[in-house]
């Protein structure tokens, strides 16, 4: 199924723990709960509601596919579902991440055209 | 409101598309007048890009509140407290001539009639391309509201605000509001632009007096501000963005001379050159449009009372002109009024006295809108920023220069260049691009209105094949006898 080499493991752990979180938080804005999700082959917390393109943002997985002819990395652009750029899969379904709310257990694989 | 199912209705006298502001005010007042009325989103709530909600789960505090949360929340109440039947989650794919409107929901494909159809589906952002615009990391203005308003997410540890118009203020306001750092705006506008169009934002003071607190927040926060500047690359160094920018003299062409090219960094930039009406509905349908960049480009023709060229279809708020939330307010209203009056469920008397107090409002509002569309019209300088190694059109990866080649070669109208190059034939069907390829085409053939618009295409978003098939499983599909040996 996945194979997760040190050198992506590294990737993504730097990505995720220098990076202060984007989320708005403290006395602004409380988000009820939080669940887990799987992406490339690691769990990750986001707060249930959010839109998956958000979750993947805010922990520093910009580059979601790639384009289909000369497969330059692409991501989030428009986030309201005109511009196909965020497409992920959820679950083995082609999706737009922007268009996907978290919700518990989904597995998310980015990547697609590469 | 009631949520439906879609399979379990047929006909109905009006189908209003996009649950926006313009949406919503036409559905309401269509449905108060005694029409039988379903509005179709594909969000989950009503309140469109400019009031989109929060997901349920979260919950801001009250000083945290933006005076758009709160109009939202107004609006959502008015839907949910009025007879409209409500149809999120649920994406419109094509329309035929005669108003069969064909949906794909949750739960599969559906199809429904109706006598009438208002077309409230909004704008688009243009964001004319250049060079790295396609790097992961470079977000839509409009993207950015929606993280900041809806998700409560900034768009990066330090943002880069780019492109015109309110939208600037708005986001690089929002960023500080949400206690994250804006490394820079670069303003399309000087401050002379500014100036000219202040006198029609003093039609709605509240406003103008909201926007000056804005940019008072940005001044306190030390950000420095590129006034009549453009971005003219972009490049990832490490996480880093490098972003170029470039001065525009007062004859409105770029100085692209290295001399004057400085670079801001951040980890995000947020940039949008304006908004411009939705149009792949009526493109679809073969209704008449003209182009008008007061109203922010291609804007579907229609009358004084909102009647398009095609019987029985409607358009409401920034689909007939950029003109601001506001304004779509009434412009829905006299959509959903003269929609229902066609359907002579409203006496003509009733319909001159209401709609007269609404077009007053309308004059007063729309005045506030025109000074937004001033500050982010289409500027044919940033063409400039479009070089030949640039890729267009995101979805099929064309560039500038196979554009121009197949321009040089005897394109001379957008479905021509459709055909030769594949610009415009992706998954988004031309809306993220149109702006550009349009400009480059009519800079070269003389005018928008001789380079033309793109022919509208079904779907209007892909549809996932399982989707198509519905929940189905092999002993479904039916087995015809063996024939006789």
């Amino acid at each position: 199924m996945f194979k997760v080499s040190i050198k992506k493991f590294f990737k993504y752990w730097d990505k995720i723990n220098t990076k202060q979180s984007l989320r708005v938080s403290g006395n602004r804005v409380v988000r009820k709960g939080y669940t887990t999700l799987t992406i490339d082959g690691f769990e990750i917390k986001a707060p249930v509601g959010e839109i998956l393109a958000v979750t993947l943002f805010v922990n520093g997985i910009l580059t979601l596919k790639y384009s289909s002819r000369k497969k330059e990395p692409r991501g989030l652009f428009c986030l309201m579902g005109s511009c196909q750029e965020c497409l992920v899969l959820v679950n083995d379904r082609i999706v737009l991440a922007c268009q996907e709310i978290v919700e518990e257990g989904i597995i998310i694989k980015t990547g697609i055209n590469k | 409101m009631t949520k439906i199912n879609p399979n379990d209705i047929q006909n109905v006298d009006l189908v209003v598309l996009g649950a926006g502001p313009a949406g919503v005010a036409a559905a309401n007042v269509a449905s108060q007048e005694g029409a039988d009325v379903v509005i179709i989103d594909e969000n989950s709530s009503a309140g469109g890009q400019i009031y989109r909600a929060p997901p349920n789960e979260f919950k801001p505090h009250d000083s945290f509140k933006s005076d758009e949360y709160q109009e939202g929340e107004k609006q959502r109440k008015i839907l949910k407290n009025s007879n409209v039947k409500a149809l999120f989650k649920h994406r419109v794919w094509s329309i035929s001539s005669d108003l069969v409107v064909s949906i794909v929901g949750p739960n599969g494909l559906s199809s429904l009639h109706t006598r009438s159809l208002i077309i409230a589906n909004g704008a688009l952002e243009r964001i004319i391309p250049f060079p790295g615009w396609t790097t992961p990391g470079v977000i839509g203005l409009a993207a950015s509201t929606i993280l900041l308003k809806s998700q409560f997410v900034l768009p990066g540890q330090s943002t880069v605000v780019a492109g015109c118009g309110p939208l600037l203020i708005a986001v690089a306001n929002g960023i500080i509001k949400s206690g994250g750092k804006v490394s820079a705006i670069i303003d399309l506008n000087s401050k002379s632009d500014w100036i000219k169009a202040s006198p029609r934002l003093l039609s709605r003071p509240d406003q103008l007096f909201k926007g000056m607190s804005w940019f008072a927040n940005i001044m306190k926060a030390g950000i420095k501000i590129y006034g009549g500047h453009a971005v003219t690359n972009t490049k990832q160094v490490d996480n880093v963005l490098k972003i170029s920018i470039a001065p525009i003299n007062s004859a409105g062409s770029i100085i692209l001379d290295s001399k004057y090219k400085k670079i801001v960094e951040g980890d995000c930039l947020a940039i949008g050159h304006g908004l411009f009406p939705s149009t792949e509905i009526t493109r679809l349908l073969k209704a008449k449009h003209i182009y008008d960049p007061h109203k922010g480009g291609w804007v579907p023709l229609i009358d004084d009372d909102f009647r398009s060229s095609i019987p029985g279809v409607y358009i409401a708020g920034d689909a007939t002109g950029i003109s601001g939330a506001f304004s779509a307010v009434q412009k829905g209203r006299i959509a959903g009024m003269t929609a229902v009056r066609d359907l002579n469920l409203m006496s003509s008397k009733k319909y001159k006295v209401k709609i007269k107090s609404e077009r007053t409002t309308l004059k007063k509002n729309e005045n506030f809108g025109k000074a937004a569309v001033i500050l982010m019209k289409f500027r044919s300088e940033l063409i400039q920023t479009i070089t030949s190694e640039t890729i267009v059109c995101r979805c099929e990866d064309v560039y500038r220069s196979e554009i121009d080649e197949a321009i040089e070669s005897g394109a001379r109208d957008m479905n021509q260049l459709k055909a030769w190059t594949r610009c415009g034939m992706g998954p988004c069907q031309g809306r993220t691009c149109s702006e550009a390829i349009e400009a480059i085409l009519a800079s070269k053939v003389g005018s928008r209105e001789l380079a033309g618009q793109w022919t509208g295409r079904t779907p209007f978003r892909p549809i996932p094949i399982d989707q198509i098939i519905g929940e189905y499983s092999y002993d479904d599909i039916p087995i015809p006898k063996a024939a006789p040996l």
